[in-house]
C-alpha cells in the first residue's frame, strides 16, 4: 500500500489519534502554565528564590524523556497519568522563565503609579503586571507547546495516548507491511498539529493582548 | 491640612537617615513646593505622605487624623499622585486610565464617563482621545492625562514629584501655566517636588527650601524667600538675579499705571489735535469702538485732515494684559519702540500705560527692609 492509499484508508483513525495527542498536550500545558505562572509570580521579586526554581525546572528538562517516562512507571504505572506528569514537568521551564522575565520587565513607574493610586498588591498583579507581562508569558507557553508536542510521542513507551503509538509500532516491525506508513502517518500528524498550534497561538496572542502594548 | 511630625526615614542597610526629624505644616488649598539639591530627600519626604515609603518614625496627620497607621490603599485613593515618568498604564485606553480610581471607589458607569469627559476638557485634550492608548500620545499629552488621572476622584490632596521634569522647556512653561490656572479653580492642597528654583518660585504659594536629610532651610512664601533669604544656603540656592525673579511674581495690575491721553478712531482730526495740545504730551493713543488700543499719533501725524486716523501715526504694539508679570512687561517694553507698554484687560480693552519709571519704582519697594538684621531660622 502506498502512503497515499494508507492515508485514504486510515485517515479517520489517524485523526482520532491526533486529537488524543493534542488533548494530552493541551492538558499538560494547562497544568504547566498554572505551575509556571504561579511559581513565577511568587518568586519574581526574590532573586534567590527565582534562581532556585529556575535551576530545578532546567534540571528536569535535561532528563532524557525515555528515562523520565521509565522512572515514572513504578510510581504512576502506565497510561495517561505518567504521560501528563512528564509532559507538564518538561513544559514548566520556559513558562516559568518567561513569567519571571515578563513581570520583571514591567516599567517600575507603572507599578509605582498603580500603588500610588491605591491598588492592593493583588490588584496590581492581576490588573497591571500580568496583563503587561502576558505577551512574554504566552511566548513561553508556545515554546513549551512545541517542545511537548514532540516529546508526547515518546509517551507510547508507557502506553500513553497519542500519535506515538503508531510511530512505535511501525518502528518495532520495520520492513513489515505498512510499517513505514505507520511511522510517516504519526510524524505527519505531529507536524500538522505543530502548525495548527502555531496558528492558534498567533490568533490567541492577537485576541488577548491589548492594542496598547502590541 | 497635612501635618508632618518628626518624620524620619532611614533606608534598610544605611547608617545615615535620608530624612531626619522633619516637622512641617502644609496648608489647605496651597501649592507647597519642596525644592533642594538632588538627593536631599524631597522624594522620600513626599512618598512618606502617601506611605509609598513607610516612615521609620514620626507621624503624619491629614485633616487632623493620624494616618500613620491607616490602611495605605484607602489612604492613597484620597491622594492624587503624579510622578515624573507619569506611569500611565500602557495596556489601558486613556479613558480607562482616568477611570482607575473612580472604579475602585465603586462609582457608577455614567458618572465615571461624565467625569472622564469633564477631565479631558479640563486638561485640554479632545474627547476623541478617550479610546486611544498612551503610546499614541505626545509627551505633553501624556503628562496632561497623568494629571487628569490623579484628579479623577477629586482627591483633596495631590502629590506631584517633578511632574513637568521630563518635558521640553516650551511645553513645560505651558503645562505650568495651565496647571496654575486649573489650581486657581480647584484649590487642591498640593505638595510639589522640584529641584528647579525657578519652577518653585513660579508654582509655589509656599516654598520649603531643603538641605540634606530634608532639613528645612527656609519655609516661606516665594516673595519672602526672594526678598529675605534666611541664610547663605538659601541665598546660594536662589542664585543670582533674585530681584529679577521677584519681578516674575508681581503683576502689572499691582503697580500704578499712568493715565495717557486717548482719543477714538471715530473722532475728528480737530478733536485729536485738541487732546494733544491740552495734554502736553507728544502722542495720544487712539482706541477703536471696543476700546482696544490701535494707533499712536503725534501732532505731525494728524496735521493733514486728508490722512485718515486709522492709518495715521504707527500701530499700537507692546501691549500686555493686566495679569502679566512685571518680568514679561519689562521684556515687552525693552523690545518696544517707545519704551512703554499699554495695559489692557482680558478682553483687550485699554486700561493704562506703564513705563520704565513705574516699574523701577515697583522694584524699589521690593528691596529687603531688614538689612542689618540677623538672618531668620527656618519657619
Ligand atoms: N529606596 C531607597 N533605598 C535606599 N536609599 C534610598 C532609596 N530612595 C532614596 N534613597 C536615598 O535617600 C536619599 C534621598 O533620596 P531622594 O528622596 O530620592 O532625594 P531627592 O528626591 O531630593 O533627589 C538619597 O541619598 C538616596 O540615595
Ligand atoms: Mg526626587
Amino acid at each position: 500500500m502506498s502512503f497515499v492509499e494508507y492515508l485514504a484508508s486510515r485517515w479517520d483513525n489517524l485523526l482520532e489519534t491526533s486529537v488524543e495527542h493534542a488533548e494530552v498536550v493541551l492538558l499538560s500545558l494547562a497544568i504547566a502554565a498554572l505551575i509556571g505562572v504561579t511559581l513565577g509570580v511568587l518568586t519574581y521579586r526574590r532573586p534567590a528564590a527565582a534562581q532556585t526554581v529556575l535551576a530545578v525546572a532546567s534540571a528536569v528538562l535535561t532528563i532524557p524523556s525515555f528515562a523520565l517516562f521509565g522512572l515514572l512507571i513504578p510510581v504512576l504505572g502506565l497510561g495517561y497519568t505518567p504521560t501528563v506528569v512528564a509532559l507538564s514537568a518538561y513544559a514548566v521551564l520556559s513558562i516559568l522563565r518567561n513569567t519571571i522575565v515578563g513581570l520583571r520587565s514591567v516599567d517600575p513607574a507603572v507599578t509605582e503609579s498603580a500603588k500610588g493610586m491605591g491598588f492592593s498588591n493583588w490588584q496590581q498583579l492581576t490588573k497591571i503586571e500580568l496583563p503587561l507581562a502576558w505577551p512574554v508569558i504566552l511566548a513561553g507557553i508556545r515554546v513549551s507547546a512545541l517542545l511537548i508536542l514532540g516529546i508526547a510521542a515518546i509517551a507510547a513507551y508507557v502506553n500513553g495516548p497519542g500519535l506515538g503509538g503508531d510511530i512505535f509500532s511501525g518502528l518495532s516491525r520495520i520492513g513489515g507491511a505498512n510499517a513505514l506508513n505507520l511511522v510517516l502517518g504519526g510524524v505527519l500528524g505531529i507536524v500538522l498539529l505543530a502548525l495548527i498550534f502555531e496558528a492558534a497561538f498567533v490568533l490567541l496572542g492577537r485576541l488577548t493582548t491589548s492594542r496598547g502594548i502590541s | 491640612m497635612i501635618r508632618l511630625e518628626n518624620l524620619s526615614k532611614t533606608f534598610p542597610g544605611q547608617s545615615e537617615p535620608a530624612v531626619e526629624r522633619l516637622s512641617m505644616e502644609i496648608y489647605e488649598g496651597e501649592i507647597v513646593v519642596f525644592v533642594g539639591p538632588s538627593g536631599c530627600g524631597k522624594t522620600t519626604t513626599m512618598k512618606m505622605i502617601n506611605r509609598i515609603i513607610e516612615p521609620t518614625s514620626g507621624r503624619i496627620f491629614i485633616e487632623g487624623e493620624d494616618v500613620t497607621q491607616a490602611d495605605p490603599d484607602k489612604l492613597r485613593r484620597r491622594i492624587g499622585y503624579v510622578i515624573q515618568q507619569i506611569g500611565l498604564f500602557p495596556h489601558m485606553t486613556i479613558a480607562d486610565n482616568i477611570a482607575t480610581v473612580p472604579r475602585m471607589l465603586g462609582w457608577d458607569k455614567k458618572r465615571i464617563s461624565e467625569r472622564i469627559d469633564e477631565l479631558l476638557e479640563t486638561v485640554g485634550i479632545e474627547k476623541s482621545y478617550r479610546g486611544r492608548y498612551p503610546k499614541e500620545l505626545s509627551g505633553g499629552q501624556r503628562q496632561r492625562i497623568g494629571v487628569a488621572r490623579a484628579l479623577a476622584a477629586d482627591p483633596p490632596i495631590m502629590l506631584m514629584d517633578e511632574p513637568f521634569g521630563a518635558v521640553d522647556p516650551i511645553n513645560r512653561e505651558r503645562l505650568q501655566d495651565e496647571f496654575l490656572r486649573l489650581q486657581s479653580e480647584i484649590k487642591k492642597t498640593i505638595v510639589f517636588v522640584t529641584h528647579d528654583i525657578d519652577e518653585a518660585i513660579k508654582m509655589g504659594d509656599r516654598i520649603a527650601i531643603l538641605r540634606d536629610r530634608s532639613a528645612i532651610a527656609q519655609y516661606d512664601t516665594p516673595e519672602r524667600i526672594l526678598t529675605d533669604p534666611a541664610d547663605a544656603y538659601v541665598e546660594d540656592f536662589i542664585g543670582s538675579g533674585a530681584s529679577l525673579k521677584r519681578l516674575s511674581l508681581s503683576r502689572v495690575r499691582d503697580i500704578e499705571m499712568a493715565d495717557w491721553p486717548v482719543a477714538r478712531l471715530s473722532n475728528s482730526h480737530d478733536v485729536v489735535r485738541e487732546k494733544l495740545r491740552r495734554s502736553g504730551k507728544e502722542y495720544v493713543l487712539l482706541l477703536d469702538g471696543q476700546e482696544r488700543p490701535k494707533r499712536w499719533v503725534g501732532a505731525d501725524d494728524v496735521a493733514l485732515d486728508s490722512v485718515p486716523l486709522a492709518s495715521a501715526g504707527w500701530p499700537a504694539v507692546a501691549i500686555v494684559e493686566e495679569s502679566s508679570s512685571l518680568y514679561d512687561t519689562l521684556d515687552t517694553m525693552i523690545t518696544s519702540y517707545k519704551g512703554s507698554a499699554i495695559v489692557v484687560d482680558e478682553r483687550s480693552r485699554y486700561l493704562g500705560v506703564v513705563d520704565f519709571e513705574r516699574v523701577l519704582a515697583a522694584i524699589e519697594t521690593m528691596r529687603p527692609h531688614n538689612e542689618g538684621q540677623p538672618a531668620r531660622g527656618g519657619a
